[in-house]
């Protein structure tokens, strides 16, 4: 069997959250804090809020779209925010410009909204971040294949779907593993392939390890 | 004089059937720079109340992953308690008469622990208000020192919070159960859930068995759907207004609501309300109002588990971990947006909220006529618990709030 040079070693992840000064009650002051708001509070609220509501797959993307659907009640500009997949980006700074655009856009068409109070303000946090290594590395296929299906959600998190950020690349751990440590280009395009906005932390999980198990019959 | 307390070992792995064994592994591999470092938990009380039953279980959790973690009770007479009480009271917004009196002695009791408590483990959590002063001890920069306000500071007595503040400030950071629980601080805060124990006997497995005998014993009809709210008789949790709800879904539904909580036999109000409670119900025999003993946990555990709906219509709330008990039981909740509630139902994923009578009882209505969404409601909620307000994951949250202090120094 195949053997990467470079094991993949697998690692997990806690977050803390930490108590912004910002909030938001209206759409307006939405786009404000948006604007002034941390890097690891758009993480916070756009990233690490898949990981800690990995079950939920139907309307839920982030929290800011989440607010604007239950607290503020504007159906459309929630879709709109909610469709802003994280991964097209490599940068928060690029996410960010385009959940200030989006906001924008709908205040200044709707300015009548803009003001408007919401049912609960939006209280804008941010990740501080820890991570551990499992100390449990894999070479091979098979090897991979066991590390992924015992690990735990967060650890699955942070490999598939964080990893988008360290890596600056539109891709995910696992993915640049199985295609720069065994050469697995094909396997490793259809693992990043799998849509993480329509599918759980678990279904998502299954589906991996079920495209590793097609490649192993492949040997 | 205060006390260290010694608890009953918890087996960590008795956890891993139900959240897996990846889970357990996460929490072994984060504890290990701890290991051997010690930790010291401070509050002002060994039993009773919601912050002693979670140190009861969270301290030996962390005993399992080797961490030297003590947790010490400060010691204080009548006079202290009655201050605190009011202090408590004041900070949730209640009036209050400041006198130098009440901080005079509040200062003499923290400064008597200080005498008596070790307080020189690296990382010193202090719960609540009552030990706050003793961040006096605190020799500088030696080790850190964090605080764990289990209260809703939203909207505190001025001038308790301003006395408060002074000694506040000085901890290396806050920790509240939501971020509308927190004050402006010059240091940091961070979000830490109230939890749940998975274990506990108010969330365990029931035997079916046991849990008809309970429906038997207060003549509920298993057959017909059940509504349930579970809280003490006070007219924030708005018990009237559920049985105003209930009335609504009545027409559409034959239904039944159980309202119960601790008895009201040694609180004033409870009893006032109790009545009113009663007056409401008017003989309804399909609305079981049931007086528990202080500590039922069993009994609230089978009714939560024998409803159909869960209903937690606060008119103020603190966290609410009712709701996370119910979720956890896979229960759908209806439930005020007050408090914490909206962290822990999410409006159309983990459950319905409502902001009237009538909004609760048309989410009743809706979950009774699609009992499908209802389950995926509940689904959904025990899933968000599991991830966010159980034990191990309060326990996870220590741990890198420790590994986050320790890099920073």
């Amino acid at each position: 069997m195949n053997a990467a040079e470079t094991p993949f070693e697998f690692f997990t992840v806690s977050y803390l959250t930490r108590i912004g000064n910002q909030s938001a009650g209206t759409l307006a002051e939405l786009l404000t804090g948006l604007e002034n708001c941390s890097d690891a509070s758009i993480f916070h609220h756009a990233y690490q809020t898949l990981g800690s509501h990995h079950f939920l797959t139907e309307g839920f993307s982030n929290d800011f779209a989440q607010w604007v659907l239950a607290d503020t009640n504007r159906n459309d500009l929630a879709e709109q925010l909610a469709a802003l997949d994280i991964r097209d980006y490599v940068s928060i700074a690029a996410l960010r410009s385009d959940l200030c655009r989006v906001v924008a856009d709908f205040c200044t068409a709707f300015p009548h909204f803009a003001g408007q109070s919401a049912l609960e303000r939006f209280y804008f946090c941010e990740s501080v971040e820890v991570t551990a290594p499992l100390g449990r590395s894999a070479r091979t296929l098979d090897e991979f294949r066991d590390g992924v299906a015992h690990l735990s959600h967060a650890g699955f998190y942070f490999h598939f779907i964080s990893s988008r950020l360290r890596l600056q690349l539109q891709t995910n751990d696992f993915s640049h593993w199985l295609s720069d440590g065994l050469g697995l280009q094909t396997l490793a395009d259809s693992v990043n392939h799998i849509d993480i906005y329509t599918n759980t932390l678990d279904s998502t999980r299954s589906k991996l390890l079920r495209l590793i198990d097609r490649e192993r019959r492949k040997a | 004089m205060s006390e260290t307390l010694a608890l009953t070992r918890i087996p960590l792995d008795e956890y891993a059937e139900l959240l897996g064994t990846g889970e357990i592994e996460e929490l072994r591999a984060l504890a290990k720079p701890l290991r051997g470092r010690s930790m010291e938990m401070i509050n002002s009380t060994a039993v009773g109340g919601g912050v002693a039953e979670i140190l009861n279980r969270l301290v030996p959790l962390a005993e399992e992953l080797e961490l030297n973690v003590k947790w010490n009770v400060m010691s204080g007479g009548e006079d202290f308690f009655e201050v605190t009480k009011s202090f408590h009271n004041a900070l949730h917004g209640a009036p209050y008469h400041a006198s130098a009196k009440d901080f005079e002695v509040f200062l003499a009791y923290n400064e008597r622990n200080r005498g008596t408590l070790p307080l020189d483990a690296e990382f010193v959590v202090i719960h609540d208000p009552q030990p706050a002063a003793l961040i006096d001890a605190r020799k500088s920069g030696s080790n850190h020192w964090v605080w764990r306000c289990h209260i809703d500071l939203s909207h505190p007595h001025r001038a308790v919070w301003d006395f408060l503040e002074k000694f506040v400030s000085r901890y290396d950071g806050a920790m509240f159960s939501s971020p509308q629980f927190s004050r402006q601080l010059p240091i940091p805060q961070y979000l830490f859930y109230p939890a749940i124990d998975p274990l506990s006997e108010k969330n365990c497995d029931l035997d079916a068995v046991f849990v008809a005998q309970i429906l038997a014993r207060y003549n509920i009809d298993p057959q017909r759907p059940i509504l349930t709210q579970i809280s003490r008789f006070d007219r924030l949790k708005d018990p009237v207004g559920v049985i105003r709800a209930y009335r609504i879904v009545k027409r559409y539904f034959d239904c039944q609501l159980i309202l119960a909580g601790g008895s009201a036999s040694d609180d004033p109000e409870g009893s006032i309300v109790l009545k009113e409670v009663l007056r409401e119900a008017d003989n309804d025999t399909d609305i079981k109002v049931i007086e528990l003993p202080a500590w039922a946990p069993l009994e609230v555990n089978a009714l939560q588990r024998a409803s159909t709906i869960v209903i937690q219509k606060s008119l103020r709330e603190g966290f609410g971990l009712t709701v996370s008990e119910a979720l956890w039981k896979k229960k759908p909740v209806v439930a005020s947006a007050v408090g914490g509630i909206p962290i822990q139902v999410i409006h159309k994923h983990t459950g319905l909220l409502a902001h009237s009578v009538e909004g609760t009882a048309y989410q009743i209505r809706f979950l009774l006529s699609h009992p499908e969404i209802a389950a995926k409601l509940g689904e959904h909620g025990h899933h968000h618990v599991k991830e966010n307000f159980l034990i191990t994951q309060k326990l996870k949250r220590y741990l890198t709030l420790f590994l986050t202090l320790a890099r920073g120094s």
